[in-house]
């Protein structure tokens, strides 16, 4: 399903991205083809989010620097997190790295946020009290219930669940998987979730991008 | 609602079977779930999808609430001259769209 663009449902979303792409909006009256033209020409850069940004100080994800775009040089407000518009672009940055492999800058500034995503990787919590590296580093491969735990490699996000019958992006997942073990889920936007999804990126160094992705 | 991915070959051979592929969006909400407050939401699934071909109907399918979101259909027609294929779908609200493919046949 995943393979085959015809059948990938996520095409819907790219489809609709490439009339996004063009319209024009906010104050400034510009469109994302305006700056940037065809969305080709960001071939390759969704497999170095997250980045690092100066302004914030902080690592932001792709959907963040979409929505910093939209503030800063469109005068527009934010698409909210999880919404379509956001997901659709997201996906049709992501659809141009498509088997890229994934490479974060490990030396820089962003050192210090990828190892706080290790440690919460690694943290036990919730009335489960399990870690991330429970499931998906201990137990990988073996079964919870009749579904198949995999290792947990973040390279194909926004990614199409079956289980959602929709398109959905990392955050969503992650809070998924902490309703899972009952903790309590990281709100939208929280610098936590943009640590783990670090992380996970340097985790899966070399991996290809495959947004969008296909899952159960 | 968003267009619907098509997929069909542009140029087929007069006397040869060529795939149709149509991928609709639709969020097929069953009317067997709730939301957060308990309240039943209602069914909006697509009722029947329609297809002709150069004029001449070639296919016909109901969809149930079973069926997932986002249906994708495959099915096979020979291809005789060239013409547009219109689909067309209606679903619980009411609302029918329609979009139309030009096939060249050669």
């Amino acid at each position: 399903m995943q393979d085959d663009d015809t059948q990938n449902p996520a095409f819907l979303w790219v489809l609709q991205a490439e009339s996004l792409w063009t319209t024009r909006a906010g104050t400034a009256n510009k469109s994302c083809a305006d700056c940037h033209g065809a969305p080709a020409a960001l071939k390759g850069i969704a497999a170095h989010y997250p980045a690092w940004n100066s302004a914030a100080a902080a690592p932001i994800t792709l959907a963040q620097r979409i929505n910093l775009c939209r503030t800063t040089h469109q005068g527009a407000p934010d698409f909210p997190p999880e919404s379509d518009p956001l997901l659709a672009l997201t996906t049709i940055v992501g659809l141009h790295s498509r088997g890229q492999p994934l490479d974060i800058d490990e030396t820089g500034p962003l050192k210090p946020f990828i190892q706080a995503g290790q440690t919460l990787f690694n943290t036990r919590q919730g009335q489960l009290n399990l870690s991330c590296a429970n499931c998906h580093e201990d137990r990988a491969g073996h079964r919870l219930g009749g579904a198949l735990i995999p290792e947990g490699h973040a390279n194909g996000y926004p990614q199409y669940r079956l289980e959602w019958q929709k398109l959905g992006s990392f955050p969503r997942r992650l809070r998924a998987c902490m309703l899972g073990v009952r903790a309590e889920p990281l709100p939208p936007n929280a610098p936590d979730a943009t640590n783990i999804e670090l992380y996970l990126a340097t985790r899966a160094r070399g991996l290809k991008v495959e947004t969008p992705a296909v899952r159960p | 609602m968003p267009r619907p991915l098509i997929n069909i070959p542009r140029k087929v051979k007069r006397g040869s079977s060529f795939d149709i592929r149509i991928l609709l969006a639709h969020p097929m909400e069953s009317g067997q779930r709730r939301d957060d407050f308990g309240k039943a939401i209602p069914r909006d699934i697509i009722r029947s999808v329609h297809c002709t071909y150069a004029g001449e109907e070639i296919i016909r399918v109901d969809l149930f609430p079973a069926i997932a979101a986002n249906p994708f259909l495959v099915f096979s027609a020979r291809a005789f001259e060239s013409g547009p294929i219109v689909f067309t779908w209606t679903d619980d609200q009411g609302v029918a769209s329609f979009d139309t493919v030009d096939l060249v046949v050669e």
